[in-house]
């Protein structure tokens, strides 16, 4: 056992090493997805102090407080437009957004479809665990049918988002859907999409053994890796109406579906104000509130 | 009118002062002293009788540089307004009744991250859709009470246009001297009236800067304060690589959710105001010293009052008005003074009693309390002030 | 790999070499670095941490090639490797 001498974990700079260890469940996947954006940032040599990191409620919203970034753990469902206000206000941020299916898709739907569509320059990264986590295992919407939670006792009978094609339909020019165990492409997906100006949508699919697996009988976290590897099917500029999760334990479809360029909300308004306005018109980086 | 001196304060940025004399409505006059202030993010959702602020900031804004976003619904424009104050920007949205109620959540977000902003409510008749595009003050004690938990915020009410530019500008003053947020109680027949405004020249208006901190990384802590209870303020993309939660928090910003870090947490957010109120409290006194009756009066309300005083002066009655220009906090301490040497109080508002029930509290029996209702959609008709003047003073 | 004839360059050829760290007490074992470690370097400990959960330990340390698969599928940051350079080297490159 090589834990004598132990040198420090390569995360350490990355973690507020003093609220380790976090409070996520065995198996979990959300760890995975935080390693892989500190790899990807470290990869980037983004400058990290002008990095923010805005998440909503829930086991994915924890991550915020667990990074050693600028970060603000919000009210449930507003994490994107909260980072609206910040990304505004202060543009030089990077803003990523990390948060779960149901602060995104479900009460933080209406904000998602209008990030999307004004292209507000942010990265969302969502993780899908298909389950409301942090509050005992409920029904998401992105829970597929017939799927177990504790408010679908006798199976869902729902259809679930397909929540690429609904980032892609509101107009993200950047859609992304990998798995936990996809690790390399998910970090390659972050690298291009927090280089990407504009309204980047990056769906992980994760694990979440203490529930959606228990709930489902599937297993431990582990037994959901297994059932990623077997089933995850990497298409490419697949069109994203055609990439849903839409069966339980079906085939898990993953890749880059949308990369397009669109001007963001910023070029646009500026643009279109130094147009209508001239000298008039003073940009609203020079005219910072006094503070 | 005289703003409140304190510390920290400067000179308004010359770029968002109109100044001159205008003949405008409340509604604009609001958008004029936000800009006046400093302001320069607004986002917000249009609603009657509030709409014409958002449309004020988004024809000034371009010209003096700033930002203005309508977005999707209410909720997204206070968590907007919240996300750009912690970019380093002063920021205000405006609503009303249904609003608010939507905004509720992330005013307690506010309050709990004690994040400087201004939410303006320009009342209406409700509750509910109620009277879109008719007057109400039928929403102080929400502004007070409405968010879940213990907190506190400060609220101010104009009668005029005029005070509708003064008291926005009060407003951010305050709000960044407590790290609070602050709403301005406007009522729709304040918003849509026109009346003459006169705005000073920059170097007349007094604003107060952020307090952030000095202190390098590593060494700050977002959430201690000293002896004012108010922690020093940092910006996102500074290198202080904090973290901020609406969680129970330490000082050190992360969520510790054990009963003693609620208690010091919740007991300062309230007492940071609480036991700061005699400073905070601001009220205009007319003919109190010899009143009998104290006409307890904000908003339009007042103004009507006025006329109601000067009836019951003309019947002999020593009547004398209270405005409140601060509203929350309540002003206590002047109605228990009050309320030991009058016969009684007259509280007209245009709601079925809100203000009233702290008068009454604060009275405490010592004087008769008459409120003189008018549920929503006008101002009052002054002979039922009068009448209620009467009655107090018999 | 099989190669039909040895590369004339094959001593500038290094292969990594990775030794495996963990930071026991933080391991859940989830056995993800186990089941995934594509040199099949990994096995799961008969001993338990302080919390009661087996941990990995490199049973066959040589195979590592430092390729970090096990360092980024942790969800606990628990295991690590690193290479003869890193350990010499400070390990941890940005603020």
């Amino acid at each position: 056992m090589n834990t004598v001498k132990t040198p420090e974990h390569p995360m350490t700079p990355f973690l507020r090493m003093d609220r380790m260890p976090h409070i996520w469940c065995p198996t979990c996947g959300i760890g995975i997805v935080v390693k892989c954006l500190a790899a990807a940032l470290e990869d980037l040599t983004t400058d990290l102090d002008n990095v923010a990191i805005v998440s909503g409620i829930g086991c994915t919203g924890r991550v915020a407080g667990y990074v050693k970034l600028d970060s603000f753990h919000t009210t449930h469902g507003r994490a994107i437009p909260f980072a609206t206000g910040l990304k505004l206000s202060n543009p030089k941020l990077k803003i990523i957004v990390v948060s779960g299916d149901g602060d995104l898709a479900s009460i933080g739907g209406n904000h998602f479809i209008h990030a999307a569509r004004r292209n507000m320059d942010l990265t969302v990264i969502c993780v899908n665990n298909f389950i409301y986590g942090m509050t005992g295992g409920q029904l998401a919407p992105t829970t597929p049918p017939t799927a177990k939670t504790s408010t679908t006792p006798y199976g869902n009978y729902e259809t679930p988002f397909n929540l690429a094609y609904l980032a892609s339909a509101c107009g993200a020019v950047y859609v992304a859907r990998w798995t936990t165990l996809h690790m390399r492409n998910l970090i390659g997906s972050m690298k291009e999409a927090l280089q990407k100006p504009g309204f980047s949508f990056i769906e992980v699919v994760a694990p979440c053994s203490t529930l959606y697996a228990r709930l489902n009988k599937l297993g431990s976290g582990l037994d959901l890796m297994k059932y990623y590897h077997d089933n995850a099917v990497i298409a490419h500029d697949m069109e994203p109406k055609d990439a849903g999760i839409s069966e339980f334990q079906g085939s898990v479809i993953c890749g880059k579906f949308v990369d397009i360029e669109r001007p963001t909300w910023m070029d646009e308004t500026t643009k279109g104000l130094s147009a209508k306005l001239g000298t008039e018109y003073v940009p609203w980086g020079n005219g910072r509130s006094q503070e | 009118m005289q703003l409140k001196t304190v510390d920290r304060m400067t000179l308004a940025d010359p770029k968002g002062v109109l100044t001159g004399s205008h003949y405008l409505d409340g509604d604009f006059s609001c958008a004029e002293g936000a800009l006046a202030a400093g302001c320069r993010f607004f986002a917000g959702y249009p609603i009657t009788p509030s709409t014409e602020i958002a449309e004020r900031f988004a024809q000034r804004i371009p010209r003096i540089g700033g930002v203005f976003i309508q977005m999707e619904d209410e909720l997204a424009s206070i968590a907007a307004v919240i996300g750009a104050v912690w970019g380093g920007a002063k920021a205000m949205t405006v609503s009303s009744g249904p609003g608010i109620s939507l905004m509720m959540e992330n005013i307690g977000l506010a309050a709990m991250m004690e994040a400087p902003c201004v939410i303006v409510n320009v009342q209406r008749g409700g509750p509910s859709t109620g009277l879109p595009t008719m007057v109400g003050q039928a929403d102080m004690m929400q502004a007070r009470w409405g968010s879940h938990g213990d907190y506190q915020i400060i609220a101010l009410s104009p009668d005029s246009p005029q005070e509708c530019f003064d008291l926005t500008i009060e407003a951010f003053n305050y709000s960044e001297q407590y790290r609070v947020p602050v709403m301005l109680m406007m009522d729709e027949c304040v918003g849509h009236m026109y009346e003459r405004v006169t705005i000073p020249h920059a170097e007349d208006i007094r604003v107060r800067s952020r307090r952030y901190t000095t202190l390098p990384p590593g060494e700050y802590l977002p959430y201690r304060a000293g002896e004012d209870m108010v922690p020093d303020m940092v910006k996102a993309g500074d290198g202080y690589r904090f973290h901020i939660t609406g969680l129970t928090h330490d000082e050190r910003g992360y969520p510790a959710m054990t009963e003693e870090c609620h208690d010091q947490l919740v007991r300062r957010l309230v007492d940071k105001i609480r036991k700061n109120a005699q400073q905070i409290v601001h009220v205009e006194e007319e003919n109190l010293e010899d009143a009998d009756v104290v006409v307890m009066a904000y908003g339009i309300s007042s103004r009507v009052a006025r006329l109601a005083i000067q009836e019951a002066r003309k019947l002999g009655i020593k009547a004398g008005l209270l405005r409140l220009i601060v509203c929350w906090p309540f002003p206590e301490h002047i109605i228990r003074e009050l309320s030991a040497r009058v016969k009684g109080f007259v509280v007209p508002e245009i709601n079925y009693g809100q203000m009233v029930l702290e008068v009454e509290r604060c009275a405490a029996g010592r004087a008769k309390t008459i409120l003189v209702p008018h549920m929503g959609g006008n101002v009052h008709d002054p002979k039922d002030i009068v009448n209620a003047i009467v009655e107090a003073a018999k | 790999m099989r190669l039909w004839r040895i590369p004339l360059d094959i001593e500038k050829q290094k292969v990594p070499r990775g030794t495996m760290y963990l930071v026991k007490e933080r391991c859940k074992g989830c056995e993800f670095c186990v089941e995934y470690c594509p040199r099949d370097v990994l096995a799961m400990s008969s001993e338990y941490n302080v919390k009661g959960y087996h941990f990995p330990y490199p049973k066959i340390q040589e195979r590592c090639v430092n390729c970090d698969l096990c360092e980024t599928i942790c969800p606990e940051f628990a295991i690590f490797c690193l290479s003869e350079e890193e350990q010499e080297g400070t390990c941890n490159s940005k603020p």
